[in-house]
């Protein structure tokens, strides 16, 4: 039933795309968040989530309510706002995306392989599980504050690590994040860019992610926005769930710490 | 009282001893670099390949430092290093075709991961720059380049000095945002010149 909704609502927003994209303007998004009013399709993958969360699979035949997310095992809320952080069983730092990896190959004997070949929806295939758990984590953090102390040696190092990949630049057009994110009221074509220098537009944006996408018509995560991110960039491909990513969020993160958070909501 | 103090002051002295041991300082040492994220973080797709990427130039470098000083003599000898590489044109025909130079602006295309080996290179220019007045998806990251031969003129040092800024803005603004078009192999010396006329042809509809 829920997986028929999903279709359907994919469908509805592709052909919405379709005629939206050429229109391309912040005033336009705005008429499109009217149009939807209260309806926010991201709702859907959080519900999807949910009973995903909740559902028995894999091979160990196992539902994740096991899985801790840093707050102890099942606990949702207030989980996604003290992400990325330093775990004690994997004895590695994690964002969500990383942590759900974990807990899905540990809990329920699914294999990486299986779950990072996959990680975000092709046009007209089968919707992401990763992408309906992310929005369900995250909805659980929703009109929280983003609480990112880096208490532990680990948390801080990954956090420099992170900085330092922020003002990496390489590739054939010598590009880095910092070429894009580090002034104010700046854009690329009519795209507003967020500076990560700045507080509050570090904590609009981050709080803003993951977020159902219209030209994509499905909801996208942190890691495949910064996944695009780097595309542009002219950076090789980045291997989801590595600790790179993780390091590369610690740094947004911490930038955005104390901010509103107020994802998954609806973005060009 | 007093000795009570005195107890809490030494156990305090032993601890930030032993915050600063060797042994912590071993462990430091031992944490993983930005260099083994970054090979275990991205990979060769497409166009980009992966150890191409990670073998820095020293302008790179330079710029890849948390706050690069703009004004040292590392910053001089890099923009002298870059201004050398530059090739000016013989013929000093420095003009092509301003059509052709603005599908080249327009086009965001070529040398990113899901591009294929056989994509052609755009410019991209107006990702970043207003150019031409009709049109507003410009980005504003660089200055405004709309009426660009009008106010500055066409004389030869304007001429060489715009071919300068798209072969290498490293040879004029060291950690400029701006790409290395000419240094970078990312337009041919041919593109480059239809770029220019897009700027520096008086007939351009940008110096309309």
């Amino acid at each position: 039933m829920l997986k028929w909704s999903v279709l359907i609502l994919i469908f509805g927003a592709f052909s919405f795309s379709q005629v939206f994209a050429d229109e391309d303007t912040t005033a336009g998004i705005q008429e499109y968040r009217d149009l939807l009013d209260d309806v926010n399709p991201a709702e859907l993958w959080v519900f999807s989530g949910e009973e995903l969360w909740y559902r028995k699979a894999g091979p160990k035949n196992a539902s994740l309510e096991t899985c801790d997310l840093g707050k102890g095992p099942g606990v949702t809320v207030g989980a996604y706002v003290e992400l990325p952080r330093f775990f004690f069983d994997a004895q590695k730092v994690m964002d969500l995306e990383q942590r759900l990896i974990y807990c899905r190959t540990l809990i329920q004997g699914f294999s990486r392989a299986d779950i990072i070949s996959y990680p975000f929806t092709k046009r007209g295939q089968e919707t992401s599980e990763i992408e309906m758990l992310v929005a369900y984590i995250a909805s659980e953090s929703r009109g929280l504050h983003m609480n990112i102390p880096l208490m532990r040696i680990e948390e801080k190092r990954v956090y420099e690590l992170g900085k330092q990949f922020f003002h990496f630049r390489a590739g054939s057009h010598d590009f880095g994040c910092i070429t894009c994110h580090s002034g104010d009221n700046q854009r690329i074509r009519l795209q507003e860019l967020p500076n990560f220098r700045n507080k509050d537009e570090a904590s609009k944006s981050y709080g803003s992610w993951p977020a159902y996408r219209v030209s994509a018509g499905e909801v996208r995560t942190m890691q495949h926005r910064l996944y695009d991110c780097l595309r542009q960039q002219r950076f090789p491909e980045p291997i989801y769930g590595s600790d790179l990513m993780t390091a590369l969020i610690m740094f947004l993160a911490k930038s955005a710490d104390g901010g509103l958070y107020e994802a998954p909501g609806i973005k060009r | 009282m007093f000795k009570g103090n005195l107890f809490i002051l030494t156990v305090l002295v032993g601890l930030s001893s032993w915050f600063n041991s060797p042994t912590v300082l071993a462990a430091e040492f031992n944490s993983p670099k930005l260099n083994d994220l970054l090979h275990g973080g991205l990979q060769s797709k497409g166009p980009v390949n992966f150890t191409k990427f990670f073998d820095q130039d020293s302008t790179q470098k330079f710029c890849s430092e948390l706050k690069p000083v703009v004004s040292s003599d590392e910053a001089k000898r890099l923009m002298s290093e870059n201004l050398k590489g530059i090739k000016f044109l013989e013929d000093g025909a420095y003009i092509g075709d301003w059509a052709r130079g603005e599908l080249i602006a327009q086009s965001g295309k070529g040398l990113r991961f899901n591009d294929s080996e056989n994509t052609k290179n755009g410019g991209n220019c107006y990702a970043c720059h207003q150019i031409q007045k009709e049109e507003l998806a410009h980005g504003t990251l660089g200055p405004s380049l709309y009426r660009y031969g009008e106010i500055r003129g066409y004389s030869d040092e304007v001429i060489r000095y715009t071919w300068t800024k798209i072969f290498n803005p490293q040879a004029l603004l060291i950690c400029s945002n701006m790409p290395r078009y000419g240094h970078n192999k990312i337009l041919s010396i041919s593109e480059m010149r239809d770029v220019m006329a897009l700027l520096l042809d008086p007939e351009s509809p940008v110096n309309q």
